[in-house]
């Protein structure tokens, strides 16, 4: 093999390895999405189009920071009524979710 | 043919093209959110008569009645406002009439619907009986709390702008609008009172509520129950509470405490606090058993699998019910024997006996949501 594939490789093997370990089990995926739809779509709209909360789809997400997102998620934003759901959702999760918004969010 | 024969053919074709009369005053509908469904129920035999479909995207759906309880005007998440035959189980009529929406009201006359926009945030009057559009009233503010009062009015309240508007359509083409400023900060939603003369907006941005006297417009709006939370921290508030005028039981009005595991009980002759029952979580509805003997009341996500039943004179909560995961709503019968509890999880509405807290029946339906009786046709407020 090439020097410089398998200086790719090596760089890329850790990062294949974070997005294994990001994206939760399948039944938990299935809880996330629900929790997703149902709850957060109380604020934002079980179509995620936005209500009292804005819209969460991909056109509105689109330039976010995801890392603000996430943080959004896990610990909520003064002064508006979104909550923190850091004792539903951890880290990963909310990585993994942040990921499937700004793709467009499964039904 | 003999002429007997030809009789009973004719009566058989008659019985084809006719279903018996009935009315429509023990008639609903069930929300069923995620597939764009309504379920028509019926609460004398407690069971479902029919399913419409077609009426787009149903969260946070809410539906008034026509004057002769008729025909039921949903609203949609989606700025869908859809007109619905009880009696022959299909859509008469429906616009799509905004981006997003969040409920309506209908006129004490029964001849305006008003429907409450997001985005656009607005308000925007429909003709009853043709949903032909009449007039926009944008706002720069999405509108919550929504409601009809005497003297054919419309009262709501912005949550960004910490406004309430009260709007006269006596032109419906140019309605004529009041507006009260500095209400209070982040209206999250507002109901009037059963005999129509006050306004109360709840606030999540600040300890309180917001009393408009309809009576006396010119007054403004006073701020009410400031400090209930004592200056303790509110604890995250994972679903908003609704508010509407079934919280009034008897002279008191028992309102979900926003951000506590607590309701609160209101004097509404003086409209200061006359105490507070502790719950189980975060109450979303309070409802007052017609009669006003009893409230039932159920709680935010997490805490959302539980309805409790407070007593109102002893203040305390007496009896607590399971129906399932994520209770949404719940509706009592007008004379109150009956409430009708949707659980979205347990896929189910279950019917109870009021007196004996007895399951009388459970009905399917997908992730139900919102329960809306045809008697709200005949009640201010509703």
């Amino acid at each position: 093999m090439p020097c410089r594939k398998l200086a790719w490789w090596l760089l890329a093997a850790p990062l294949a390895c974070a997005a294994a370990d990001n994206a939760p089990a399948p039944e938990r995926r299935a809880e996330l999405v629900d929790l997703v739809r149902q709850d957060c779509g109380s604020c934002h709209g079980m179509t995620l189009q936005g209500g009292l909360g804005p819209s969460l789809g991909p056109a509105a997400l689109a330039g976010k920071d995801a890392g603000q997102m996430r943080y959004v998620i896990l610990h909520g934003r003064r002064g508006t009524p979104m909550p923190p759901w850091r004792d539903f959702v951890s880290e990963a999760e909310a990585r993994w979710i942040v990921d499937l918004l700004r793709k467009g969010f499964p039904r | 043919m003999r002429p007997v024969a030809l009789f009973f053919l004719a009566l058989l074709l008659a019985g084809c093209a006719a279903a018996p009369l009935r009315g429509t005053g023990d008639l609903g509908l069930v929300v069923e959110r995620a597939a764009g469904s309504i379920l028509l129920v019926e609460t004398s035999g407690r069971s479902t008569v029919a399913r419409v479909e077609g009426l787009g995207d149903l969260s946070h759906a809410s539906a008034v009645y026509s004057r002769d309880g008729r025909y039921a005007y949903v609203f949609g998440r989606d700025g869908g406002l859809t007109k619905v035959d009880m009696l022959l189980a299909r859509i008469e009529r429906r616009v799509v009439q905004a981006g997003n929406s969040i409920g309506g009201a209908i006129s004490q006359d029964g001849r305006l619907i008003a429907v409450a926009n997001y985005q656009p945030g607005g308000v925007r009057l429909f003709d009853a009986a043709t949903l032909e559009p009449l007039a926009s009233i944008p706002t720069g503010s999405k509108v919550v709390g929504i409601a009809d009062a005497p003297g054919n009015r419309f009262v709501f309240s912005l949550f960004e702008a910490g406004e309430i508007w009260v709007v006269d359509p006596s032109d419906p083409r140019a309605p004529a609008t009041v507006k009260l400023r500095s209400i209070g900060k982040q209206p999250y939603d507002g109901f009037i009172t059963p005999d129509g003369r006050h306004y109360v907006a709840g606030l999540f941005g600040e300890d309180g509520l917001a009393l408009v006297d309809l009576w006396n417009l010119e007054a403004g709006a006073r701020r009410i129950l400031s400090g209930y939370g004592r200056g303790e921290e509110p604890l995250p508030v994972y679903k908003m509470p609704h508010l509407r005028g079934w919280a009034v039981a008897g002279r008191y009005a028992f309102l979900p405490a926003i951000g506590r595991h607590e309701v609160l009980v209101v004097d509404t002759a003086t409209w200061t606090e006359a105490g507070r029952v502790a719950v189980h979580g975060q109450p979303v509805f309070a409802v007052a058993q017609p009669g006003g003997r009893r409230v039932w009341v159920n709680f935010a996500f997490p805490r959302n699998d539980v309805v409790q039943v407070i007593d109102v004179p002893g203040r305390k909560v007496v009896q607590e019910l399971r129906p399932g995961r994520a209770v949404l709503h719940m509706e009592f019968t007008p004379r109150g024997e009956q409430a009708w509890v949707s659980s979205r999880d347990a896929d189910s509405v279950t019917v109870y006996d009021t007196a004996s807290f007895a399951p009388l029946a459970r009905l399917a339906a997908a992730r139900p949501s919102g329960i809306f009786l045809a008697s709200r046709a005949f009640a201010t407020g509703f």
